[in-house]
């Protein structure tokens, strides 16, 4: 609508500082994503992408600053809190309830909705995004290929009618084609009007379809640019690009 | 294929312990066929050679005397299937076996002979004894769900997160503590459930059955299907379900795990004290360490179904049930066997030995691929 900076971020971190036990795993993180958005968090192994996520979940609690979701501080919120004011995520590995039907996994999605028309109305919309996820329904979704599970963690997802959605390493674990079309996935549900936090390694891919990225190392924010920017960064290019 | 099977592990040469497995598989899969075989020969005639080579002394079995050993196999089998539900259950979500559970089954059983005394002094246990059984087998459950309540949150939920040997462990004791509890509450002797009306010591229709037992198979039967319906239907029962596999992914759907861990108890604690009522039916007496050998058959007949799995739960009750009740008459007698009516402890073990053997997983067992508990 009107200029990004003076609207309220839908999810912001102020100043998160977040430790487990000695270790200081985030370090004065400041991160915003806006409504409409696609963005990244980008950084290697150990760097504090993975706490990032926790600490936005509440997974884990920050020692101090601030995690704000809608406008509201909700650090002293549970992670059932939070999924309901519309943030959730997509795992790493994509963690699907194997041993139960695709129609559960998605039911389990909207576990806290008790709107059943709108959850019905939901069903339809994951099933229009990924017409293969309607032919699967009763199938148990230890028993679907890769590409598949992708698409119904990701509908799973989207049943909680999240405001934003936080993707944890979607590339991890597939084979290279089925990252290209991941990312397709991704794209896809961001044209549908999702905002979009996406946490990866595969730092060319991530930017190649994100507006703004931020750069993480050892538990601090290291860059904070455009996509183009990022990847016209020299030292990102040598990190993460492998590239000298 | 052989998922679920005993596992060949391809690639790796075949030890010693794996030729050993194998003779041991033979020799058990070998001496059940050879038995029924020599069962087989004395039904026939118990002079044929065979048959005599067997057990010179065999006699065969009536037909009358194998139904009744089936059907109280049975009616003992859903008994135990009930209280088996509690320990995969439990399993399930925790990943630890809880063996204090027999002792929540023994809490029922006690529950239900202080209650049904009461209503017998009352004189409503025999003026009306189908409504005088519903309310002890309500007290006994609520019981049983309090204690297993209470048990989760004192001596389970402050471990979570510790190694599964701890909370193993700890169960042991807080088996002991139940235990000595009930003596020092109730004393060491052994109490009797008031005496049953006539009809259900009698036996009933054409194939003559005491209608005991079909009292305790039409309830195990109505509590499963009731049960099953709950697990896979309900939105809780997913949420039990979805926790058992994933707690964390659980926990970002939304679902709330530790109230989820507590129905789980919950209601293998409610199965529990019915196993208990269906007890003082079937045997009309109960102790403090009554809870003890049910409660270890039942762990076998969860893991003879396949731990982790409802049906599995029962069908391995029913299996153990019926071959410690069959087995030694069937398979032992006929081979010559002397005292096969003490060995019926021993079949049943012998049942979770020998499923162990050739099915590792359990009959409805599965292993999944991404299955790697912590």
């Amino acid at each position: 609508m009107s200029d990004p900076d003076a609207a309220t971020p839908l999810l912001e971190m102020r100043q998160v500082n977040t430790h487990y036990g000695a270790v200081h795993a985030l370090k004065d993180v400041n991160l915003a994503i806006y409504a409409g958005e696609m963005v990244c968090l980008l950084g290697g192994n150990a760097s504090g992408k993975s706490t990032t996520l926790k600490t936005l979940l509440g997974m884990v609690k920050p020692t101090t600053g601030q995690v704000v979701l809608d406008g509201e501080v909700v650090n002293d919120r549970s992670t059932a809190y939070r999924v309901e004011r519309g943030v959730t995520m997509v795992p790493e590995n994509r963690r699907l309830f194997q041993r139960l039907t695709v129609r559960e996994n998605l039911q389990l999605g909207a576990y806290l909705r008790n709107d059943s028309d709108g959850i019905a109305s939901d069903m339809e919309w994951v099933f229009e995004l990924f017409p293969r996820v309607k032919e699967r329904l009763s199938q148990k979704s230890g028993t679907l290929s890769g590409g598949e599970q992708q698409m119904v963690a990701i509908g799973r997802a989207l049943m909680s009618r999240p405001k934003v959605l936080l993707m944890d390493e979607p590339s991890m674990g597939l084979a290279p084609a089925l990252v290209k079309q991941n990312f397709e996935l991704i794209e896809q549900i961001h044209e549908a009007g999702l905002t979009i936090f996406m946490v990866e390694q595969n730092a060319n891919m991530a930017l190649s379809i994100a507006d703004r990225g931020w750069v993480l190392q050892t538990g601090r924010v290291v860059l904070d640019d455009t996509a183009q920017n990022l990847l016209n960064h020299p030292d990102l290019r040598a990190s993460y690009l492998g590239e000298a | 294929m052989r998922q679920g099977w005993a596992p060949r592990r391809t690639g790796a040469p075949r030890t010693g312990v794996d030729q050993f497995l194998t003779v041991l598989r033979v020799f058990a899969v070998g001496l059940v066929l050879i038995g029924l075989a020599a069962f087989i020969a004395q039904e026939i005639n118990t002079d044929n050679a065979f048959a005599r080579w067997a057990n010179p002394d065999a006699t065969g079995l009536t037909g009358a005397q194998f139904r009744g050993l089936v059907v109280s196999g049975i009616a003992q089998g859903a008994m135990y299937g009930l209280i088996a539900l509690g320990y995969s259950m439990v399993y399930g979500v925790l990943g630890f076996i809880n063996f204090a559970h027999g002792e929540v089954f023994m809490m029922g059983a006690m529950t239900g002979m202080i209650t049904s005394n009461k209503l017998a002094d009352a004189g409503l246990w025999e003026s009306n004894f189908i409504g005088s059984l519903i309310f002890i087998v309500i007290v006994s459950m609520i019981v049983c769900t309090l204690v297993a309540v209470i048990m989760e949150r004192v001596a389970y939920r402050p471990l979570r997160g510790s190694p599964r040997l701890i909370p193993l462990i700890t169960s042991i004791g807080v088996s002991f503590f139940i235990q000595n509890a009930s003596i020092v509450l109730l004393g060491p002797a052994a109490k009797a459930y008031p005496d049953v009306p006539d009809w259900v010591k009698d036996k009933h229709t054409f194939i003559q059955i005491e209608g005991s037992r079909i009292l305790v198979v039409v309830v195990a039967a109505v509590s499963m299907g009731v049960l099953w319906y709950l697990v896979e239907h309900t939105k809780g029962g997913k949420a039990m379900r979805a926790v058992a596999e994933d707690a964390e992914i659980a926990a970002l759907m939304g679902i709330n795990v530790n109230r989820t861990i507590v129905k789980v108890f919950a209601v293998g604690g409610a199965m529990a004290g019915l196993a208990g009522i269906l007890w003082g039916i079937l045997f009309r007496s109960v102790i403090h360490t009554t809870g003890f050998l049910p409660g270890i058959k039942a762990f076998s007949a969860a893991v003879v179904g396949g731990i982790g799995h409802l049906g599995g739960a029962m069908a391995g009750g029913l299996s153990i049930g019926v071959a410690e009740s069959v087995g030694p008459l069937l398979i032992l007698e006929p081979l010559g066997v002397s005292g096969v009516s003490q060995l019926r402890d021993a079949v049943a073990f012998a049942v979770l030995i020998g499923v162990l053997l050739l099915r590792p997983a359990g009959i409805f067992g599965e292993r999944l691929p991404a299955e790697d508990r912590t």
